[in-house]
């Protein structure tokens, strides 16, 4: 078999049935051998960037590894930033770089780039292959490193030539790597000790993050949350691991979460860590993070504990398998949890949560951004799979949009790449070609990878793009309002298109709003045309900014609340 | 702030060092010193990393190396007890009878050994701890030193106490 051939069988080996990608000069073997199978379905993507984040999004919402296929040089620079998102929320994917023959490696030929060199801060690992017969035995522990430990993304540069040569085929059924050996059951020991601190705890707080998602920890999690009775909350990455309507769920965290969960997490003397990584628009200024907390962590990744925040006790495994076990442990302990003390501690979080820190001033005049994702959530019942970009629409999306499960909340939390939620969506879709799929996105984000409207159509995916046009980066004038004197330079959206034009012009339908009053017809409306994609540009309030919000170098417990509303008197309290 | 010795063992593969490297300029972490060679065991590099930071940036130091994949096995030499030597190659002006017997004193003092003679100059090879090989150059600043060739600490623990898989 060709090099090009041994790559598409090891997918096929791997049970890979889609990939996304873009050929080129390098690539043209390996697009030659896929022409000539039939069990992978290849996406042709316009612009490599969306090759990445499409198949970001099929692994986010399915667990399974992303595959990216495209040619070398200007190929592997578009995808960098798709695998510098994945990487930095730990996705798995496997990225496939065609790269100039070996004899031309080094001499600055047509389309070379050194994938390797400049993919290596980005990627948990990559390949260079150098050998034909080496090629099969890379894929394999490709799919092995992306997938297990800490998931993310491997680069694997395959020279135009290796793909025409000739090897036999052998693709190893398991591979045991010296160097390579994650751990994924918990210390028992850490565990009872852990076990033990929680039992002890008068005011305990459970912080659960992207690892709870990706470590497909919910059962487990949500069976002690229901046993110790603890109040929780998550990060931007781990929505939807405990649901949005749970009773002991106090919101998101962080620079824009809610203020209860943010003032429990400063008062609370036993923290337990689920997966998180205590990034830094999580813990606020972290001189002032949670001073009196006693810290369990648990993450399958050694380096993330103890890297920004002192542990107590670290529990390295996998969620899943080590809250299971936590969980029998409490099972057994029931009658220990410290009731008294933890129903007060409740009563304390109970008059946090009555300053109702999400509430805005609502408008019968213009569309504020938050009834839009409030509304939409109520007309796709909750259940819809939302992709987002990134700013202030990402914040709405995830304040407002209540997610019951894990893995519909798709987003990229760690980068921040605009431009993510379209071809994201495309991933999505493609992975749930049933379920409803929406992108909130925002005026600025949306025109980032507005190509890839184009891919929606060659494939006829119905997506919902859902944007919050405020005519401004909102984010960007959010901080220069607040920080910077109201100076918003180059944050306005100067000379947009028509997008009901423009959606129509690839062959979608597109909807506009511009008042309050439309909204829930329009989102109907939208939502109910089944079989093609809607691009809804939704005109909002260019002047609301997202709160609640703690300001750089604030703590917890230090966070401005929404000015428009509630009882001034309560939030000077805040 | 404290200064450490790392040794860790790696796959020989192309590519390795670079991701030792980069993961230390990416994440900002200093470097003293690092030497690399490979072993008795060929499918092995094994090398020595001299670095200095707080308990909790070495900690993070050692968990970023294990992440690494194709880092095997590592130890921070600096947590028992450990040889560590590093050799110096010194070329220092050697014109005159009185230099010539100068260089030739401080070196035997030292016990380093002069490896290559010529009218002008003395080349002379030291190896010793790190202490020793700047006191001898400190030392030989006064006469003139042409150039210096460091190699960087190698490091070995002392008895039972082995780095190997």
């Amino acid at each position: 078999m060709t090099g090009a051939d041994i790559l598409i069988r090891c997918l096929q080996d791997e049970r890979i049935e889609l990939i996304f990608g873009y050929p080129g000069g390098a690539a043209l073997h390996i697009y030659d051998a896929l022409y000539r199978q039939d069990k992978i379905k290849h996406i042709l993507v316009r612009h490599e960037q969306g090759a990445a984040h499409a198949a970001d999004g099929y692994a986010r919402s399915t667990g399974k590894p992303g595959v990216v296929l495209v040619t070398s040089g200007p190929g592997v620079t578009n995808t960098v930033t798709g695998i510098a998102t994945a990487y930095m929320d730990s996705i798995p994917m496997v990225i496939i770089t065609a790269q100039v023959s070996s004899n031309l490696i080094g001499d600055d030929a047509f389309q070379e780039v050194d994938t390797v060199g400049i993919t290596r801060p980005c990627v948990k690992h990559n390949f260079l292959v150098k050998e034909v017969g080496e090629l099969a035995l890379a894929m394999k522990k490709a799919f092995y490193i992306a997938t297990s430990g800490r998931p993310g993304p491997v680069v694997v540069d395959v020279p135009k030539d290796v793909t025409n040569q000739s090897a036999a085929y052998h693709y190893p059924q398991r591979i045991n790597m010296r160097s390579y050996q994650p751990s994924r059951k918990g210390h028992r020991k850490q565990m009872a000790r852990g076990v033990e601190l929680l039992l002890k705890a008068e005011r305990p707080m459970i912080y659960t993050g992207g690892g709870a998602v990706l470590g497909e920890a919910q059962k487990p999690l949500r069976e002690l949350v229901e046993l110790l009775g603890f109040p929780c909350t998550s990060t931007l990455m781990g929505l939807g691991a405990i649901a949005a309507s749970d009773r002991h769920f106090l919101g998101m965290l962080g620079m824009h979460g809610t203020y209860e969960s943010n003032m429990a997490m400063h008062e609370c003397d036993v923290m337990l860590v689920v997966g998180a990584r205590f990034d830094d628009r999580v813990t606020g200024e972290l001189e002032k993070f949670s001073p009196n907390a006693r810290i369990v962590q648990i993450d399958i990744d050694p380096s993330s504990i103890g890297k920004n925040v002192a542990v107590e006790i670290p529990i390295v495994g996998n969620c899943n398998e080590v809250l299971a076990q936590m969980a029998s442990m409490v099972a057994a302990r029931c009658d220990e949890i410290q009731r008294t003390a933890v129903a007060q501690w409740w009563q304390q979080i109970e008059r946090w949560k009555a300053l109702k820190s999400l509430d805005y001033a609502s408008s019968d005049e213009v569309i504020k951004p938050q009834y839009v994702v409030q509304k939409m959530m109520e007309v796709t019942a909750g259940e819809a799979f939302v992709t987002s970009d990134v700013g202030q629409h990402q914040m709405w999306a995830a304040q407002y949009y209540g997610f019951e499960q894990p893995r519909r909340w798709i987003n990229s939390g760690g980068l921040g790449t605009m431009g993510f939620g379209l071809p994201a969506a495309i991933g999505v879709q493609l992975a749930h070609p049933q379920a409803t799929v929406a992108c909130i996105t925002g005026d600025a984000s949306i025109i980032m990878c507005i190509q890839e409207l184009s891919t929606c159509k060659q494939y006829d995916l119905p997506l919902k793009i859902i944007s919050l046009n405020n005519r401004y980066m909102g984010m960007v004038r959010q901080w220069q309002e607040f920080f910077y004197d109201r100076r918003y330079s180059h944050s306005y959206m100067d000379a947009l298109p028509d997008f009901i034009a423009l959606a129509e012009s690839f062959g979608h339908v597109g909807m506009r709003v511009e008042q309050p009053g439309e909204v829930d017809k329009v989102l109907r409306e939208a939502f109910a045309i089944k079989d093609r994609l809607v691009f809804v540009d939704v005109i909002t309030d260019p002047t609301e900014n997202v709160y609640p919000m703690i300001a750089a170098g604030k703590g917890h417990h230090e966070m401005h609340l929404n000015p428009g509303q509630g009882d001034d008197a309560e939030r000077e309290l805040a | 702030m404290k200064r450490t010795i790392i040794s860790l063992l790696l796959e020989n593969e192309s590519g390795a060092l670079s991701r030792v490297a980069g993961l230390f300029s990416a994440r900002g972490y200093n470097i003293e010193s690092l030497t690399v060679a490979p072993t008795d065991d060929d499918s092995l590099s094994r090398m020595t990393i001299v670095t200095d930071g707080s308990d909790s940036i070495i900690e993070q130091i050692t968990k970023q190396l294990n992440k690494l994949i194709e880092v095997v096995k590592l130890i921070d030499l600096t947590e028992g007890e450990h040889i560590a030597r590093e050799l110096m190659l010194v070329k220092v002006v050697a014109a005159n009878n009185d230099q010539r017997e100068e260089v030739k004193r401080l070196n035997d003092i030292f016990r380093g050994r002069i490896i290559d003679v010529t009218d002008s100059t003395y080349t002379l090879e030291m190896t010793g701890t790190s202490a020793k090989v700047e006191a001898f150059m400190d030392t030989l600043a006064k006469i003139e030193i042409v150039e210096v060739v460091r190699s960087g600490i190698s490091g070995i623990g002392r008895g039972k106490r082995a780095l190997k898989i």
